[in-house]
């Protein structure tokens, strides 16, 4: 790493890394990198992710196209203001994780400490009104296997499996990304994610941020629809 | 002046840029969160209107937006190497097709 090479002295550079004397370049090359690999390794695990996800949406959209009635029934249900206000809370939770890192990159380690806390303070919102949203249709008799729902067409049960699906799945992504921000308030707070070194920080944003993506598309398939 | 202090400024001055050639200003990301909001309670209104089979064009259109606003600005993709974009455009292409041969088999079998 280049800032470690500060405190050596320049034989023992030449020693262990030759191209660092002859051609900064080079090291300067190595350094820069490194940031870009982990990016890149970050970036292909979210296209994986984002492939699990278009599996389920496909399912989605061929069972619309076939139950077109049904899915326009079944979506009139939906609570579209505990929708809209997920919406809401995940894009400002979004907002709140760029200006961690931008905090961060800015060395301002208490404001980046501030930013981080309210992310996973919002993730922690979208949860509870997640819960909220669950547990009025699950009293309301609606949930998967229920003989209330069963009683109903095939594209009302099979909108439900998918709603309980997606959005579940998409649940246990936000409780993964709020566990990945935790360590990384507690890598923050013991400086082991610095102005130097926050590429850590970076890579679970983007993480945050793909589940905020996945969450705008889950929306207007199932909230807005009537 | 030495080698080594030279060596020393130069890192200091490759670091220098390199960490604030990502500086993104905080009021474009508060623009960019104003505009995703507003998208939002767009979205959410125009629910409640009839547009018929537009609806869900409007809705997906609108979702595609935002979220190329959430990847483009939140997640620096503008801004990166051309890699970054490619990456982005094959998955994209990939989803594309596996959309359009499924559908191409639905639409035909009813």
């Amino acid at each position: 790493m280049n800032q470690k090479s500060g405190d050596r002295t320049l034989s023992e550079i030449a020693e262990t890394n030759p191209g660092a004397v002859s051609g900064e370049h080079e090291s300067e090359h190595v350094h820069h990198k490194d940031v870009v690999g982990a990016k890149m390794g970050m970036w292909l695990f979210l296209l994986t992710e984002l492939l699990l996800f278009t599996g389920l949406f496909l399912v989605y959209a061929v069972y619309r196209y076939y139950y077109t009635k049904d899915f326009q029934l079944a979506g009139y249900d939906t609570h579209i203001l505990f929708g809209t206000v997920n919406t809401m809370i995940l894009i400002t939770s979004s907002l709140t994780m760029v200006l961690s890192i931008a905090a961060i990159q800015r060395g301002k380690k208490w404001l980046c400490v501030t930013f981080l806390s309210s992310t996973i303070g919002l993730a922690l919102a979208f949860l509870v009104v997640k819960y909220v949203e669950w547990s009025t249709e699950i009293h309301a008799g609606i949930y998967p296997g229920s003989p209330t729902l069963l009683n109903k067409p095939d594209g009302v049960v099979l909108f439900y499996g998918l709603y309980y699906m997606m959005t579940g799945l998409h649940a246990l992504h936000v409780i993964a990304g709020m566990s990945i921000l935790v360590v990384m308030l507690i890598f923050v707070l013991r400086d082991k994610i610095t102005q130097e070194d926050h590429t850590k920080l970076e890579n679970a944003g983007l993480y945050w941020h793909l589940v905020d993506i996945i969450w705008i598309f889950l929306f207007p398939l199932f909230y807005l629809i009537n | 002046m030495s080698l080594s202090v030279w060596e020393s400024e130069h890192q200091a001055e490759t670091q220098h840029k390199e960490y604030h050639e990502e500086h993104v200003s905080y009021s474009l990301y508060i623009l960019i969160w104003a505009a995703l909001m507003a998208l939002t309670a767009a979205t959410a209104v125009i629910a409640g209107i009839n547009l018929a089979a537009l609806t869900l064009v409007v809705a997906l259109l609108i979702a595609l937006t935002k979220a190329s606003l959430v990847v483009n600005y939140f997640m620096h993709v503008r801004f990166e190497d051309r890699i970054f974009k490619i990456f982005f455009a094959i998955a994209g292409f990939t989803i594309f097709v596996i959309f359009v041969l499924t559908f191409s088999d639905v639409y035909f079998r009813r």
